[in-house]
């Protein structure tokens, strides 16, 4: 869509430790598209295609759960990976975005 | 009809259902049809709904319930209902008038998603003027109420001459309003727009002083107010990707039920859009003519057809064409590179003699039925 706003790139001062627990505002819906053979996340006047992996995330957000406890469930679901960075990068990117927030 | 394989990879994304061409309002730059008054039929709760469900299954998952003014249909929170069911991310397109308490409590429970409310401008003299009705002081009431009712709001405001020099005001008004975001729209020369083109072209310096302010506020507010700035494209040297290309990703249905590739495309000569009453919606956006005619890059001529940027604006706006050129199918006259590039100069120069023009028109009955066939690209 037109309006999907680039993904910037991280900024440099890290929003988000591993006690920071992450939140959808409740304006941003994901939801599973058919049609696309995707998750998207929608917002007014557009919509984000997300990745399989960012999916994975997002779905994990549910303003309760912390960084580290959501890390830990990823690497539990897909053993053998080392997603602390790839999460971080992501949250980050999201948040710079105004799709993800730190619960205060 | 040609075939080439980015036409069965595109599906709708966005549905935008016109329900009505009535509206209370009066503003000097409606994009509804010049000749709406000819066009007074509406489709039924039953139809709309159908729409709604084979729109789905294409792929659509943005819907803009618009008009006219969306709330004069009694069935409007049937409608979200089922878009609801259907999880359309749904978006109310509205003046305001008529969302009184017990509606917005009755459309939150449908499943509304978010709203877009307009403004004529930030001062109740001009606001109330443009539109031709005293309505400033009910929309700022609504703009409150939605955010009590916890409605995510776009406020959304046309710009032009009159207003671009309050842009510091139009912008402080967002803020006080706590909106999510700000879509400021410099007219679009369409419809009514374009008979008033004269009076509502601005002068270049206005634009780049609004964009600065604009630009100003951004880096101020970061996320906590996302600002959408449409360019006034008469000053461009490129033409806008006009709907990301014909037939690629939106489909707009109007009150009386016609299927469009974009909400001005009604007023192109030459081409038969297909009723939702008369054929499924599937069956208009993947073989009908009308959906088909500019698809893709084949139809292009020269300069478009061997520019390397035509991937990138798709030719820019056919209506646009044909309202500059009275060729749908030529390059937009917006392009630097068009034969026709003249013309927007020479619009752009003859905002200088506006005094001389006729009188501004209002949206109204009375001004439909008398400039009807200027519509059709009359210049
Ligand atoms: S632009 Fe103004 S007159 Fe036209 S439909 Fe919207 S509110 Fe009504
Ligand atoms: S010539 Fe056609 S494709 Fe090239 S920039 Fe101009 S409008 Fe776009």
């Amino acid at each position: 869509m037109d309006k999907s706003p680039e993904i910037p790139e991280s900024p440099k001062n890290p929003m988000f430790a591993p006690e920071s627990v992450p939140l959808i505002p409740p304006r941003y819906r994901l939801q599973w598209e058919e049609a696309q053979q995707s998750h998207v996340l929608l917002y007014p006047e557009g919509m984000i295609k997300l990745s399989q992996t960012a999916a994975e995330i997002l779905k994990r957000i549910d303003g309760r759960c912390s960084v580290g406890e959501l890390v830990a469930d990823l690497e539990r679901a897909f053993p053998g990976a080392d997603l602390r960075g790839d999460v971080l990068e992501f949250l980050e990117a999201g948040h710079a975005s105004g799709w993800i927030q730190v619960r205060v | 009809m040609p075939a080439d394989g980015f036409k069965s990879a595109s599906k709708p994304l966005w549905l935008l259902a016109e329900l009505t061409y009535r509206c209370p309002l009066h503003c000097v730059y409606c994009s509804n049809p010049v000749d709406y008054t000819r066009h007074r039929s509406e489709l039924s709760t039953d139809s709309w709904m159908r729409v709604f469900r084979e729109a789905r299954a294409l792929g659509a998952v943005q819907l803009g319930l618009s008009g006219g003014e969306p709330l004069l249909r009694p069935d409007l929170e049937e409608l979200v209902t089922e878009a609801h069911r259907l999880k359309f991310y749904s978006n109310l397109i509205t003046s305001g008038v008529g969302l009184d308490e017990e509606r917005l409590t009755r459309l939150k429970a449908a499943g509304l998603d978010h709203v877009q409310l307009s403004f004529q401008d930030s001062t109740r003299e001009l606001n109330d003027f443009l539109n031709h009705t005293r309505t400033f002081d009910l929309k700022l009431r609504v703009a409150l109420a939605l955010k009590r009712h916890g409605y995510p709001v776009v406020l959304n405001v046309v710009l032009h001459r009159y207003n671009l020099d309050h842009i510091d005001t139009i912008l402080e008004m967002a803020e006080r309003l706590e909106v999510e975001y700000l879509e400021l729209a410099n007219t679009q020369y369409y419809g009514w727009a374009f008979l008033n083109r004269t009076h509502l072209i601005p002068a270049r310096d206005q634009l780049v002083r609004a964009e600065a302010a604009t630009q100003r506020f951004r880096e101020r507010v970061g996320n906590r107010i996302k600002v959408y700035w449409v360019v006034s494209d008469y000053y461009e040297e490129r033409p806008k990707p006009c709907m990301n290309g014909w037939g690629s990703v939106f489909i707009a249905v109007t009150a009386d039920g016609l299927a469009l590739p974009c909400h001005q495309a009604r007023s192109l000569p030459g081409l038969v859009f297909p009723n939702v009453q008369d054929y499924p919606l599937e069956w208009i956006w993947n073989e009908s003519p009308a959906f088909n005619r500019f698809r893709g890059f084949d139809w292009m001529r020269e300069p478009c057809v061997s520019c390397p940027e035509r991937f990138k604006d798709y030719g820019g706006c056919r209506c646009q064409a044909h309202l500059l050129s009275g060729d749908a199918a030529a390059a937009d006259p917006v392009c630097s590179l068009s034969p026709h590039h003249g013309r927007v100069l020479e619009a752009l120069r003859s905002k200088e003699t506006s005094d001389t023009a006729r009188a501004l028109l209002f949206r109204t009955d009375e001004n439909s039925r008398k400039y009807a066939k200027d519509s059709n690209g009359e210049r």
